[in-house]
């Protein structure tokens, strides 16, 4: 992106602009009545029993909760870019924990489960979601292929199936291939039978992506390529495919962490994966949020890291090119 | 035509038989007939919309032909041929916009041919890329990438790359005309070299200056058709046409 080079004056360092701020944020503070709440208790010396501080409480509340909103902004609004965005950044996951943690949370119950989910659901999930990936890289590069040719069947196989998988919801997939295959006769385990929608449903997407990334390299490459007395495969190969995966890399990680988050969904087939384990092992002692907030935060860490490893890779081939 | 004697002769490395394709409705090349000898140098001209891009690529099947016959060296150029990679790989091409491979190094670009088609080791195809790339003059930019290069010297290395191949006919198709002007000549120089070690050039160009002092026979070009073919000093000095004198008065001002 551009980035002008003209800087324009601070929005939060004009007065105006930092009353209206402190008015809404008054306003809504005040809305939502933080008096019940551990700022309540804090302000105590000030307004007396919390519960019996009426409006004059309510109020001195939320002006302190707004004064001290508007002097972090105005405060972060000084420093560098790189430290505003490590600051917000760490605010927005102390609120995050806060909110967590309004939930009363039994920690020495996570802690209990924690290996099994690690061992066990983590496991399973990682398995689904790397088999399911390769599966998919590989259909989606045969797919795109075929879709690029001027094959009649190749091209109407091709484009049959992208426009089916990517037309279904994958959970209905998933049903579709665990249910209806034994119908007819096969019989597949719930973890072949999550990889095989997995796989199938984000195929369909990469070959799209795939088919793109190719058209996207120019004709002249094709030309001097063909110039050169070079086959097609060997054009694809060495010339196309080379230049085409700096720009398929960005979208197919987007792709990688979209299904690795959609894995949860062959948990309706039994499958122990991450989120299967989240659900069942707090419902035994009703202990739901602990459960499914460590699963959020192993999901949200897997996510992070592939994130990390795409990162790389794209700061890779742009070095090359 | 007299000038045309030579042909007649020789066995023609190329030659069109009563060419013509269309784009749509449109007849982009209307019943060439052209024999091109093996040495020979021969600059199409014209004023754009001519065909003469059209022709060229027509001759290592870029584009398809509707009509007629296109052989090279005895091979004729159709629709279901099987060996059309064995004819390309005879026949150099450049092209305006170079087309290097920017993945690859101006010696990966050079060896790439050598060594994927036509089974030349990689040290032989390395040795092979580096004296080409002396030939045209930037044997210093070997191991850069082409976006590090100018356009000049991109085209030079274009150039290489096709003569890496071993061809035994070269064909240019406005090799200059992408170029800032300071770099015209520099790429015309090298064209000037490779003409004078007798390869079999055919040049789509503008340059008239390099078509005189090269070319053995000039074709020019209008409305998909073959108006005039002659040798420079005829074609520039004594034009049969009408259409060649308004051309040439319009290009040589």
């Amino acid at each position: 992106m551009f980035v002008d080079t003209v800087i324009e004056d601070k929005s939060l360092h004009k007065p105006a602009f930092l009353l209206g701020l402190s008015v809404a944020v008054l306003i809504f503070f005040f809305a939502f009545n933080f008096t019940d709440t551990v700022f309540g208790e804090l302000l105590s010396p000030v307004i007396g029993n919390p519960k019996e501080s009426g409006f004059f409480g309510r109020l001195v509340v939320s002006f302190v909760l707004s004064a001290i909103f508007v002097l972090n902004l105005f405060a972060i609004s000084f420093a560098r870019l790189r430290v505003q965005i490590f600051i917000v950044w760490i605010e927005l996951f102390l609120l995050f924990l806060a909110f967590a943690f309004s939930f009363d949370l039994k920690f020495s119950f996570i802690q209990s489960k924690i290996g099994l989910m690690v061992s066990k659901g983590l496991f399973t999930t990682i398995y689904i979601s790397a088999v399911s990936i390769v599966i998919a890289t590989a259909i989606a590069i045969v797919g795109a292929i075929a879709k690029l040719s001027n094959n009649g069947f190749a091209y109407a196989i091709a484009s049959f199936y992208t426009s089916l998988f990517r037309g279904l919801p994958l959970l209905l997939q998933v049903y579709l291939i665990y249910k209806g295959l034994p119908q007819l006769g096969f019989m597949v385990d719930a973890i072949p039978s999550g990889i095989a929608a997995l796989s199938l449903c984000y195929g369909a997407y990469m070959t799209e992506i795939f088919r793109a990334g190719i058209q996207s390299i120019p004709k002249g490459q094709w030309e001097a390529s063909r110039a050169l007395g070079f086959r097609f495969s060997l054009i694809l190969r060495k010339i196309i495919l080379p230049q085409a995966i700096p720009i398929i890399v960005p979208p197919t990680g987007n792709q990688f962490i979209a299904m690795l988050k959609d894995s949860s969904l062959v948990s309706v087939l039994g499958i122990w994966e991450l989120m299967y384990m989240a659900k069942t092992l707090g419902q035994r002692d009703f202990r739901h949020m602990e459960m499914l907030l460590t699963a959020a935060m192993i999901y949200w860490g897997l996510t992070i890291i592939l994130e990390m490893i795409q990162a790389r890779i794209e700061r890779k081939y742009q070095q090359k090119t | 035509m007299d000038t045309n004697t030579k042909a007649k002769n020789e066995n023609p490395v190329i030659s069109l038989d009563g060419v013509s394709k269309w784009y749509g409705d449109f007849q982009a090349l209307k019943d060439i007939n052209l024999d091109i000898n093996l040495k020979e140098k021969i600059v199409i001209c014209g004023p754009s919309g001519s065909g003469k891009s059209t022709l060229i690529r027509c001759l290592n099947r870029l584009e398809a032909h509707q009509e007629g016959k296109i052989h090279v060296s005895g091979i004729e150029l159709h629709e279901t041929m099987k060996d059309v990679d064995i004819v390309r790989q005879d026949i150099g091409m450049v092209f305006q916009n170079f087309n290097l491979f920017p993945h690859l190094t101006v010696l990966e670009n050079c060896m790439a041919g050598p060594n994927w088609v036509r089974g030349i080791d990689k040290k032989e195809a390395k040795e092979r890329a580096i004296a080409m790339l002396k030939q045209v003059k930037i044997p210093e930019q070997a191991d850069k990438y082409p976006d590090q290069l100018s356009g000049g010297q991109q085209q030079r290395v274009a150039i290489a790359r096709s003569l890496c191949m071993q061809p035994k006919v070269m064909l240019f198709d406005e090799p200059t005309s992408a170029l800032d002007p300071e770099m015209v000549s520099e790429v015309l120089d090298t064209m000037v070299e490779l003409a004078k070690s007798g390869m079999t050039m055919i040049c789509v160009t503008h340059e008239m200056g390099f078509a005189r002092q090269v070319a053995d026979r000039i074709i020019f070009m209008a409305d998909g058709e073959i108006v005039e073919q002659n040798t420079p000093d005829e074609f520039f000095n004594n034009p049969k046409s009408d259409r060649t004198k308004t051309f040439l008065d319009q290009i040589l001002i």
